[in-house]
This record gives structure tokens, sequence and C-alpha cells, in this order.
């Protein structure tokens, strides 16, 4: 068996974005993917837990924090994760300035939501894991 | 009953199952442990962390080595 195959690495931070169907959802998706491509975060599948599966359930508690990241101010991410039973870190993109119906998806306001995100409350296993490509 | 270990074979998997069978030994019920390594079979349960534990296909604990006393408290009597 060989290390790179086992799933019994200790988890440490998984993000589950809202993935909406708005251009917030939408960039509340690239910006979680943005975060898990720099390595120190893991994305996580919303839908597995609002679906009630045990086992994603069980897996996300296994995490040492868990993030999410809702595009407006419904924040379904956080309150399915909530509802599910999971401790977790809240960030709304509305609260960053990005306002539902009038944000471009594009590589500056990933880029900038990514960096108010690994800026804030992250930054720190940001800078620890990854060397903070999400900051820059 | 059916008890599941799900993980691929690594260390903390076999002291989950060691863990497992001291506690239905203790609990003096019957209960059959199967391993399930195949990580297809894994991910169908949902499980993204390893090893866990299926209670008659019902994951209890994933990502986590469950000590004897914690898998008593959950089989259920």
């Amino acid at each position: 068996m060989s290390a790179q195959n086992c799933m019994c690495q200790e988890t440490g931070l998984l993000v589950f974005p809202c993935s909406g169907g708005s251009d917030v959802g939408e960039l509340s998706d690239r910006v979680g993917r943005t975060i898990a491509k720099c390595g120190q975060a893991k994305m996580f599948c919303l839908a597995g837990i609002g679906a009630h599966i045990p086992g994603m359930i069980e897996s996300a508690k296994a995490a040492k924090r868990i993030i999410s990241i809702d595009g407006c101010s419904v924040s379904c991410a956080k309150k399915t994760l909530e509802h599910a039973g999971l401790k977790v870190e809240a960030y709304n993109l509305k609260d960053l300035g990005f306002e539902k119906g009038k944000t471009k998806v594009d590589e500056n306001s990933i880029k900038s939501a990514t960096s108010k995100i690994a800026g804030g409350k992250i930054e720190e296993t940001v800078s620890r894991t990854s060397g903070g490509c999400c900051t820059k | 009953m059916k008890i599941e270990i799900l993980g691929i074979g690594c260390s903390k998997c076999k002291q989950l199952t060691a863990n497992a069978e001291a506690a239905i030994k203790e609990l003096n019920i019957a209960a059959e442990i199967s391993k399930v390594t195949d990580i297809d079979k894994i991910t169908d349960y949902g499980v993204m962390m390893t090893p866990a534990l299926a209670i008659d296909g019902i994951i209890v604990a994933a990502g986590k080595v469950l000590s004897k006393e914690d898998i008593k408290k959950i089989i259920p009597k």
C-alpha cells in the first residue's frame, strides 16, 4: 500500500463553498477551488452534507477546521453545515463587498475574494502550509 | 449485526479492527466483522476519510480510530 493512496492522513481544513446558481455562488465555488488548489485546504461536497450522507458527515467531523463560503445573505452553506451539527467558520461574499447580481466572475474578483478570505482567519493556515499562495 | 471496517489496510485500519473485535467480545454479542478495502466501495459510502466504521450499512465514524469503549457505546444493545 502506498502512502499516497491512503485516506487516513489527518484532515486539517475543509472548505465548503455554497456553489450556488448566482454570480456570487459561482464566485464562492471558484474561491473554494482556488484555496484548495493552493494545498492548504481540501474542497468538500456540500451536497453530500445536505443529503445527510453519513459517510460524508462523519468524514467532515474528522476535520480540524471547517470553513463555509457563501455567496449571499441566505447563507445556505453555513446553515447546511450547522444543520448537520458541524462547527463552521463562516465567510459571506456579501460581507466582503460582492453583491448578488452585480458581480463579475473573473480572475480579478476571484483573486480579490480569495485574498480577503485567506487573509483573514485562515491566514495562519495559509502561510504555514502553502507559502501563502492565496494571499498574493 | 454486521460491522464493517473501511480502509485500505494501514495501521489505523488494523487498530480499529482490533478495537471492534475487542468491543464485540466484551459485549458478548453476535456480530460479523468484515473489511472493506476497495476504494470505490469506500467512496460509495461517502467516506472521504478513513478508517471508518459502519454498523449494518450505516457509517457511524470516519477519519478516526475509535477506542474499544467508544465502539461499545455506539453498538446498539
